[in-house]
């Protein structure tokens, strides 16, 4: 079955994507398994910068999900050019490059010299990290503020741009919507819901960082009904993520309006899930009638 | 490292919460002494990272874990002939080396150096163990360290059994010299060691999500300020390399 979906620079030979933060740069992931199976892989966040991140514990499990607050740790842009390209230029996989930073200035710093590397396929902005202090959430949150760092990603980008969603807004159409206008290739959403637990002996967070970004399947329905509300409001194209555990989930997401997507923290609870999803999607796909991944999206009924 | 269904084949309490499970698996011939395995509870999202006590036969890995939370306590509910899904062997164990050694272990830290024992005594190495517990119901594997033919030494921190006190005051009571340690417990523990050896290792325990060095959620920082993965890098570090 022709599983193939073709996005503004992203040629995929499946929806298949394991999401930025869940796959390292790849190195692990291909310990276990041949990366080139992969639609692509959306690597972890990359700074001007070095940043160590957040203090530990960084990690907590929740009901059918987990709360992170790593804090974007990379080793900066530079380093990742010279160390973590170079390994995943081996793979035939498209590899979504994700970008962040604490001011408007850093993401540019990060496109530009990224621009030239013919191992990224395009770029994942990522506006709507909820666990860094500056920047990241606080311009996923306002359209206005989306929409100037979404111009500014475009005029320096020489590969397609998607700007990665935050679900902590009270409208996600207003800033797809204004991504959109301001130039958008795509959209990737969502990032993780803003969650918080509290150690019952301590009284006090589990996390070090207070707070941290819920995943998994619990928030699979938020997902899925933002990716719906967005598909209905933009055109351009989407990538879901957000609690996808299997194929059926992929389906899902599809019917809903996302053309790919990504796989986050099922990564850490089955390291081979993203290659089991793609080996099932075909008996999925069947079981509901659908011939292909572009027949589904040809076929869905958005309203 | 892979993933692997694994069949229970013992599963008991053996002290004070602690409980002691066995599982059949082909990931036992590849695991080394300190390596540890997620393992897949029924019921809960992220895998639980248990260290690996024993390697028997080559076929059955021994977990010995502490009833901590609702997940272990799951773990404790399950029977012998049901299922495990582990991940492993992960990590880096510890090394061994052409010499004799200390073992200090505190807890729940004690379980891997068992296997560590047996690999340095198969290996023709003198083993002394020095184990640390809260009380004298809580002491675990005491008699397995004895039948591999090391020299034990118990501590317990009320006194009901063994030295009363710290591991650090077992070594001062009973007037242990050697100077190469491999250690596992408690990070207080690890740092009392860390500054009275300056030769061995420690092993850590942390929270993780992939156990495999993906996801950076078990970062600590070494002496440069360089950030390593407890799960990837570690769990084993050599004495001094990581900032307790």
């Amino acid at each position: 079955m022709d599983l193939s979906v073709k996005l503004p620079g992203l040629d995929l030979k499946n929806p298949v994507i394991p999401a930025s933060g869940c796959a390292g740069y790849g190195r692990e992931l291909a310990e276990l398994y041949d990366l080139s199976r992969l639609g692509g892989i959306a690597i972890k966040s990359a700074t001007p910068k070095e940043r160590f991140g957040n203090p530990t514990p960084r990690i907590a499990e929740t009901p059918m999900g987990m709360l992170n607050a790593i804090g974007l740790q990379n080793h900066g842009v530079d380093y990742i050019i010279e160390n973590e390209l170079p390994f995943l230029a081996k793979y035939d996989t498209c590899v979504l490059a994700n970008v962040a930073g604490a001011a408007e200035e850093d993401y540019i710093e990060v496109i530009e010299k990224m621009n030239d590397e013919p191992v990224i396929s395009a770029f994942e902005l990522n506006i709507s990290c909820p666990n860094v202090k500056h920047g990241g959430i606080g311009l996923g949150t306002d359209p206005e503020l989306a929409a100037h760092i979404t111009r500014l990603a475009k005029a320096a980008a020489k590969k397609p741009v998607y700007v990665k969603l935050t679900p902590n807004v009270t409208s996600i159409v207003d800033i797809a919507k204004a991504v959109e206008a301001a130039g958008a290739d795509g959209l990737v959403m969502i990032n993780t819901l803003l969650g918080m637990r509290i150690d019952l002996k301590s009284g006090r967070p589990v996390l070090a960082n207070n707070t941290g970004g819920l995943s998994g399947p619990a928030i699979k329905p938020v997902a899925v009904r933002a990716v719906w509300q967005c598909a209905q409001a933009v055109s351009i194209p989407i990538i879901g993520v957000g609690g996808i555990a299997r194929a059926e989930d992929v389906l899902e997401f599809l019917l809903a309006g996302a053309d790919a997507v990504e796989v986050g923290a099922m990564n850490f609870v089955d390291p081979y899930i993203c290659v089991k999803i793609i080996d099932d999607l075909e008996r999925v796909l069947n079981k509901y009638g659908y011939t292909s991944v572009r027949d589904v999206i040809e076929r869905r009924k958005l309203k | 490292m892979r993933t692997e269904t694994a069949k229970i084949t013992d599963n008991r309490k053996i002290a004070a919460d602690t409980w002691k499970m066995v599982l059949k698996t082909s990931l036992a011939a590849e695991t080394g002494c300190g390596q540890f395995v997620q393992v897949q509870v029924p019921g809960y999202f992220l895998r639980r990272p248990i260290s690996v006590c024993r390697v028997l036969d080559g076929e059955h890995l021994v977990l010995i874990y502490k009833v901590v939370g609702d997940g272990t306590a799951r773990m404790a509910e399950m029977q012998v002939g049901e299922s495990l899904d582990l991940f492993g062997p992960l990590g880096h164990g510890f090394p061994v080396e052409d010499r004799n050694v200390l073992l200090i272990g505190g807890g729940v830290g004690v379980p891997p150096l068992l296997e560590t024992a047996a690999r340095h005594i198969q290996a023709g190495h003198h083993v002394t163990a020095i184990l640390g517990f809260n009380d004298a119901e809580s002491i675990i594997l005491e008699q397995q360290f004895r039948q591999l033919g090391c020299d034990v030494y118990v501590a317990t921190m009320d006194g009901s059994y063994g030295t009363k006190g710290t591991v650090m005051d077992a070594i001062r009571k009973n007037d242990i010299q050697e100077e190469y340690v491999l250690s596992c417990g408690p990070l207080p523990m690890l740092k009392a060691v860390s500054s009275a050896f300056q030769k061995g290792y420690v092993s850590l325990e942390a929270r993780m999500a992939c156990g495999m060095g993906a996801c950076m959620g078990c970062v600590v920082k070494d002496q440069e300020g360089e950030s390593l993965r407890v799960c990837k890098d570690g769990p084993v570090f050599a004495i001094g390399k990581v900032v307790l």
